[in-house]
């Protein structure tokens, strides 16, 4: 199974059409696949909490929208989470790379890794993590719970879902 | 010229367009002036006025003109290489520049200092940036709307408040509204 070209399928069936990305290494694949959909108008930002301003506005002007960041990003986002998507009830799927999990390379990763699933937890934001690759079959399900319940959720991918770093 | 001066002067041009306000006094001030369905007001998250009304306009083809402030887009600086590289011609970032942080009580930002916003928008990539004193606002904004190509306005004014009451209106009711008047 391709979990990038599948991702983007789900994405395209559920009607999402505006998709922001802030890059990280494990979510290349699926950025690019985005990125070369015709029915996905895809919009690099900056910064997370600025693309889910963007996603916000395009939600309110009829597209359906998704971010696909790393989860340093809840770092960076938790006061537009809140007094934005939350407050304003807008739905928001967050497709995130959990950096920090087993088979990640990079010590400094498991810093915010240890905060990520608490902090979505306070701020009440249903949250799944996709740890085999089967589990990607659940992404259709969550996306159709997002746009229910006009809630922000994350979905947690971490490295071993994509398969590792090849050599480590 | 103070904000909401400029606010009541080009209240009859932003009646039907959608607008994204920016959050605190300036959103209090439209509110009071010309409460209107096609208004967003940002009750937090600063910063982000810029980049809701860049999706907004992404997403649809009605004008959209964002008041914004100088302190809010010195937050968001990532915003202006976003709409420099991406911005349709629906779409109208008015800054309203009082080289202060109004709502908090007029603490300076950079921009009355040495900082250049409009300098700073034309190297992100904005190709259509103007400059305006205060009381040109309304031909400006009038002129930018009627181009219909990208533009970002940089307003400068003088820095203070207007005393207004606060927007009591829950959150969901704005964002409802304003997505019954995107639709309509
Ligand atoms: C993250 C964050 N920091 C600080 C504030 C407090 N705050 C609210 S409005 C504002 C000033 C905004 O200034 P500007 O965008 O220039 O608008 P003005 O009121 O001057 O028109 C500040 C600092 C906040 N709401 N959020
Ligand atoms: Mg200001």
């Amino acid at each position: 199974m391709n979990i990038d070209k599948k991702i983007a399928d789900d994405l395209v069936a559920n009607d999402i059409r505006f998709v922001t990305t802030v890059p990280c290494k494990q979510l290349a694949g699926v950025i690019e696949e985005v990125d070369q959909r015709d029915d996905i108008f895809h919009i690099p930002s900056n910064k997370e909490d600025e693309g889910m301003g963007l996603c916000a506005g395009a939600w309110m002007g009829g597209k359906r929208p998704a971010i696909i960041m790393q989860n340093t990003a809840i770092g960076v986002t938790i006061n537009t989470l809140a007094t934005l998507i939350q407050y304003y009830r807008m739905p928001l799927p967050m497709i995130i790379s959990y950096r920090g999990e087993l088979r990640e390379p990079v010590a400094c990763q498991v810093e915010m890794a240890v905060h990520t699933k608490a902090l979505l937890a306070q701020l009440n934001i249903p949250t799944y993590h996709f740890h085999w690759q089967r589990d990607v079959e659940e992404f259709d399900n969550i996306l159709k719970y997002t746009f229910m319940c006009n809630k922000p959720v994350a979905i947690l991918t971490d490295a071993n879902f994509w398969g590792g770093y090849g050599d480590q | 010229m103070i904000r909401s001066e400029i606010l009541k002067d080009i209240a009859p041009i932003l009646r039907d367009k959608l607008v994204v306000c920016n959050i605190g006094i300036p959103s209090q001030e439209l509110h009071a002036i010309d409460d209107q369905p096609t208004n967003f007001y940002m009750l937090g998250t600063m910063g982000l006025a810029s980049s809701i009304g860049l999706g907004l306009a992404l997403a649809q083809p009605k004008p959209v003109i964002v008041i914004d402030g100088d302190g809010s887009v010195l937050t968001n600086l990532g915003t202006l290489p976003t709409i420099g590289n991406n911005a349709p011609s629906n779409y109208i970032l008015m800054i309203i520049d009082n080289g202060s942080y109004g709502s908090t009580g007029d603490q300076p930002t950079y921009t009355g200092m040495k900082t250049d916003l409009a300098g700073m928008a034309r190297a992100a990539g904005c190709d259509n940036v103007v400059e305006v004193q205060d009381v040109d606002t309304g031909e400006a904004l009038q002129k930018a709307i009627e181009d219909g190509v990208a533009t970002v306005m940089v307003v400068k004014c003088d820095s203070g408040n207007a005393k207004m009451p606060v927007i009591s209106m829950d959150p969901v009711v704005i964002r409802d509204r304003f997505m019954k008047a995107v639709a309509g």
